[in-house]
């Protein structure tokens, strides 16, 4: 069927979209071009036999790990530091993210009842949308900086900036949960006289709880994730083990760590998506 | 709900399994409340964010910052296109493509994107800073080696959920593999391939914003730079510039999505 190379082809076999191809190609090659500046793009120097020689030893130091028991033990007590930041944050953020995601979800608003929400009602609304929104918006990294800055290093800054990121996360999307369930049976109870938190706890959380807590399980596998990326600016936990192996050019602590946060991310991944299903 | 006993009682477990957790977690943890909230952490506090609302101004330095912004975002954009093509050139041999494939390296392919997939970016710009030094180059292959993973996964899940039909006509005429996927399967995923490298742009775009923090350049490394060096002028503007890159990434993304959904 195919025309062997080189034999030129008939005008009707010609591909249409050629020329459209060739043009896209070659703008993105353009775009590109400053990308590969901008970035430095230079791969080869890590092909220089200085920086491959490094990188050698480096490696070549990975195998076999470090197994040995003082040092597992080390290795397991940091591990439960992980899991214990990343839960004490989470923690701290359903403290934040609760009180901020009932003050903002307007189906709660007794004032919207007949229709138009009051200025007054309607601006608090948007003023806690927007503060959770900056809660979100500044990565944990960056939280774990300012709080290593405040209180100095240790498991009490990654604690911080998981409670603040992940309580802005946490309150925008249980904010979003919430207004997006039926509204009739919750109108309902607080057209009838129902407080607040009456037809919170009786009409709207029963509607959405399911969802809520599946959300809560995945943020939670997130926050272990990410409170062993914050052990790199010294918040504690694993990550901050496996920067000072790292700066001491130590392979085999580096990959006995790199297995076991594997393990753990993988651990935690199981169990989350099993709570889950349970819970769905 | 027909055994309402059943299900209160596992859920009792769940929730005293929980409440056990959270309690050993903040026993454990040598937390120092006393000096999170001391009249000196306050007043750090206090000084800190009065220094904040001062940003620096002055054009040398916004028109660095304003470099390293660009830089963030070529570096996100590469470290995905990078990685949009590891990912694809693994996610081949790690998906079975129709029940009579043996797909043989489907199981080593997808330890490896595995692996790639569940160590952080961050991660992997700590490692890489020690064979590609310091900059933009580590942060970007880092993106690029994640990123690999996490689609190179999503692509092979395409791969096997896409419609046979196309791929088997193709096969049953004594199409060559290669042409069968670029043919018959490749068409019908593209979109979606589009559309998942798309939005992992948009998690690099912020993941790339922090990367220089542990060296990896970008609006990172001088976020590292001028705090260690206690500028904090200049602290304010960088944090100022990062809110607002992944506050424009959101916007666009959400603005994005409106109009295709349309």
């Amino acid at each position: 069927m195919q025309p062997a190379a080189g034999t030129p082809i008939a005008p009707e076999l010609r591909d249409p979209a050629w020329i459209g191809r060739v043009f896209w190609f070659l703008a993105a090659l353009v775009l590109l071009a400053p990308a590969l500046v901008l970035t430095e793009f230079r791969p080869w120097t890590m092909l220089e036999p200085d920086a491959l020689g490094s990188t050698a030893r480096f490696v070549g130091d990975f195998l076999p790990p470090k197994i040995e028991p003082e040092f597992l033990l080390l290795v397991a007590r940091e591990c439960w530091r992980t899991v214990a930041i990343a839960t004490a944050g989470m923690a701290l953020a359903l403290l934040i993210a609760i009180p901020l995601a009932l003050v903002s979800t307007s189906v709660l608003s007794v004032s919207a009842l007949p229709g138009r929400t009051h200025a007054l009602p309607f601006a608090l609304r948007q003023a806690v949308r927007g503060l959770l929104i900056v809660l979100r918006s500044v990565p944990e990294l960056v939280w774990a900086l300012v709080f290593v800055r405040v209180v100095g290093l240790g498991p009490t800054a990654g604690v911080l900036a998981i409670a603040l990121t992940y309580g802005g996360m946490l309150g925008k999307v249980y904010g979003e949960i919430l207004e997006s369930e039926e509204r009739q049976a919750t109108h309902a109870l607080l057209r009838n006289g129902a407080g607040r938190l009456q037809a919170f706890f009786y009409a709207l959380l029963p509607q959405s709880a399911t969802e809520l807590t599946s959300y809560t399980v995945y943020r939670w596998e997130c926050a272990i994730r990410s409170s062993a990326v914050l052990g790199f600016v010294g918040a504690g936990g694993l990550g901050q083990q496996m920067d000072n192996s790292m700066k001491m050019f130590q392979g085999s602590e580096v990959a006995t760590m790199l297995i076991v946060f594997m393990l753990l991310v993988g651990l935690a991944d199981a169990a989350s998506a099993w709570l889950r299903r349970v819970i769905a | 709900m027909n055994r309402p006993s059943g299900v209160s009682c596992s859920a009792c477990w769940f929730l005293a399994g929980l409440a056990l957790l959270t309690a050993a977690s903040f026993w454990t943890l040598d937390l120092q409340w006393a000096k999170f909230l001391s009249v000196d952490a306050a007043r750090k506090m206090g000084r800190f964010l009065a220094e904040l609302a001062s940003p620096s101004i002055d054009l040398p330095f916004l028109r660095k910052l304003l470099w390293a912004s660009l830089e963030t975002i070529a570096m996100s954009a590469l470290g995905t296109l990078l990685a949009v093509l590891g990912g694809l050139a693994l996610a081949l041999p790690a998906s079975r493509t129709h029940a009579g494939d043996r797909a043989l390296w489907r199981a080593p392919t997808r330890i490896v994107l595995n692996g790639l997939r569940s160590i952080p970016e961050l991660v992997w710009a700590a490692l890489l800073i020690l064979a590609a030094g310091l900059g933009p180059l580590a942060g970007t292959l880092a993106l690029a080696l994640h990123t690999t993973g996490v689609l190179g996964r999503l692509f092979a899940e395409a791969i096997e959920n896409s419609p046979s039909g196309p791929a088997f006509a193709l096969r049953v005429q004594g199409v060559a593999p290669g042409r069968v996927f670029l043919y018959a399967t490749l068409p019908q995923i593209l979109p979606q391939l589009v559309s998942y490298t798309l939005y992992r742009w948009e998690n690099n775009i912020r993941a790339a914003a922090v990367l220089g923090v542990v060296g990896g350049g970008g609006l990172g490394q001088m976020l590292a730079f001028h705090m260690g060096l206690f500028h904090m002028r200049e602290t304010s503007s960088i944090l100022i510039a990062m809110i607002a890159l992944v506050t424009l990434v959101d916007l666009a993304s959400y603005l994005a999505r409106r109009i295709l959904q349309r």
